[in-house]
């Protein structure tokens, strides 16, 4: 059992759940043990973090999960491999596209599906276009926890119109289930070209304004260089993926690694950056938006014609085995798992949430720290809490 | 005097970091063209909405008060949270036939979570996402809706 709070001037000795309040109190003098969250704004969603205190300095982060979940896995069970997809979109919100994409993958592997060339560059376009969003949402967010509120807006203004374009595609702007298995939804929107092509313009001018703003800042510098360092040899032994891997120097690009869909055939660069502390981690992600810019300006004057959703039965019915795909999604390695038995619902239903494996990082990355800086190495996991609790 | 000389440049390097961000926020101050905010509700009657935006399942019913929908129930199955439920009737046909018919179109809007996957498995396309999205209502009993209106019957020819 963890030590809940610091109990101070307690009369009797025995504590009204049960048990010895002896224990509670701590070993060590000058010990505090407060809880942040699950209801804090730093934290994001509902996290619960308990952390042990020496004066200042961290001593030990315990994140207490299960407060949104949702059994989104059991859920799955009961759905059909078309239905199942739309429940990813509730997992990690800010890259729905990239988890239903990863679904739709798996799917596709168990039905030996062939994906028309259209529908391939279309996913892909939107899965960038999704990442630019989600790592938007967590430049402005971030900044935040350092106590900047205006790159918040400036984030939430180009979020927005990318927001914009996936509804008038799509037709949702958040939630989309656009990707389905053998394609995606319908066709791309006329005006989809147009409009992106019209963002990307926009957008390189404004990622210079975004490290004007933050990324060159001095009191932004200080309180992230330095600060929660994860070594590669630890990154890899917590399992963390993505951008918080990539700051450590571990090559973990799903894109790269295992490339699905088209991305062996654009060209892009893997980031690396070696320091492991948060600043290498931020610069990961703002690196990573003009990567993406990049990906996007190769492919969207070369959708090729076709069909955008291959032929389907009415009824899919996986055969019996074991499937698994994997997909990078804005926060790191996205897994799907499915038992199937033969039947039209799947048997067991398994998600490798990139969040998870990044936040178990977290004692060992703010250990010795002091608690202001801990908002900060929260910040740059990037943390999204319903991708970790399910 | 090493120490003086990166003491002052550190100086110099964060005042003028700060000095570039004010300028970035300065610069918007005397660009309010480009300030992008919607005076949402009062921009409600020029507000434009995609044609795709999927606000809500409607019906849709023709000038003769027809509609699309024989009560196959594909809709139904496809439904991932049971928010349509068919309850179907038999028709006479003129010729003395029983016929499996539309009765009610029970739509939970409360359930709704707009994945467009009973609009994709209808096969008369009798049903559509509609555009309208301020669904607040004092009681949840008003999100359970009938989408076929009353007295409307099924189109002739859709089978």
């Amino acid at each position: 059992m963890y030590r809940e709070t610091k109990i101070l001037n307690v009369d009797s000795k025995v504590s009204p759940i049960g048990g010895d309040l002896e224990g509670a109190v701590g070993a060590d003098e000058g010990e505090l043990v407060i809880n942040v969250g699950p209801q804090h704004p730093a934290t994001h969603g509902v996290l619960h973090l308990v952390i042990t205190l020496q004066g200042e300095t961290i001593q030990k982060v315990e994140p207490h999960l299960g407060y949104i979940h949702r059994s989104i896995e059991k859920m799955c069970e009961s759905l059909s491999y078309r239905q199942f997809i739309y429940v990813t979109s509730r997992m990690d919100y800010l890259s729905a596209h990239i988890n239903n994409h990863g679904c739709a993958l798996c799917v596709e592997k168990g039905l030996q599906l062939e994906i028309p060339p259209r529908a391939q560059v279309i996913r892909v376009l939107m899965d960038e276009l999704t990442r630019i969003a989600s790592h938007e949402l967590w430049w402005g967010a971030m900044a935040m926890d350092l106590g900047a509120f205006t790159p918040f807006f400036y984030a939430f203004r180009e979020r927005e119109t990318i927001n914009d374009i996936m509804e008038e595609t799509c037709g949702a702007r958040l939630t989309m289930n656009y990707m389905v298995p053998g394609g995606v939804m319908y066709d791309i929107h006329p005006n989809f070209q147009k409009r992106v092509k019209d963002f990307i313009q926009l957008f390189n001018n404004k990622i210079d304004e975004y490290d004007d703003l933050v990324t060159n800042n001095i009191i932004f510098q200080n309180r992230t260089k330095g600060v929660g360092i994860l070594s590669a040899a630890d990154a890899i032994s917590y399992g963390c993926t993505g951008p918080v891997a990539r700051g450590s120097g571990v090559t973990c690009d799903i894109r790269k690694l295992y490339p699905y869909e088209v991305y062996d055939k654009v060209a892009f660069d893997e980031i690396i950056e070696t320091a492991g502390d948060s600043y290498a981690r931020y610069l990961v992600r703002i690196k990573e938006l003009r990567q993406s810019v990049r990906i996007i300006e190769q492919l969207i004057d070369n959708i090729p014609d076709g069909d955008f959703q291959a032929k389907t039965k009415a009824v899919l019915k996986l055969p019996r085995g074991e499937f698994y795909s994997r997909i990078e999604t804005a926060r790191g390695e996205f897994g799907v798992y499915i038992v199937s038995e033969g039947g039209t619902t799947p048997y067991r239903i398994k998600f490798r949430s990139p969040g998870f494996s990044n936040l178990s990082a977290l004692d060992h990355m703010s250990r010795g720290s002091k608690i202001g800086d801990l908002m900060a190495i929260m910040g740059t996991l990037d943390l999204v809490i319903p991708d970790i609790d399910r | 005097m090493a120490f003086l000389k990166q003491y002052i440049s550190e100086i110099y390097q964060a005042v003028s970091s700060l000095l570039k961000g004010m300028k970035t926020t300065g610069s918007y101050f005397v660009r309010p063209k480009e300030i992008i905010t919607q005076q949402y509700p009062d921009n409600r009657a020029d507000m434009k909405i995609p044609e795709r935006f999927r606000g809500e399942v409607v019906m849709t019913h023709d000038e003769n008060n027809e509609h699309a929908c024989t009560g196959c129930t594909a809709c139904e199955l496809a439904c991932p949270n049971a928010t349509i439920k068919i309850v179907t009737k038999f028709d006479t046909t003129p010729e003395g036939k029983k016929k499996k018919a539309l009765d009610t179109f029970v739509y939970h809007l409360e359930l709704c979570t707009m994945c467009n996957l009973c609009v994709e498995a209808c096969p008369t396309s009798a049903i559509k996402m509609a555009q309208t999205f301020e669904h607040s209502v004092y009681d949840r009993s008003q999100l359970l809706k009938k989408l076929n209106k009353p007295g409307s019957k099924l189109r002739a020819g859709v089978e």
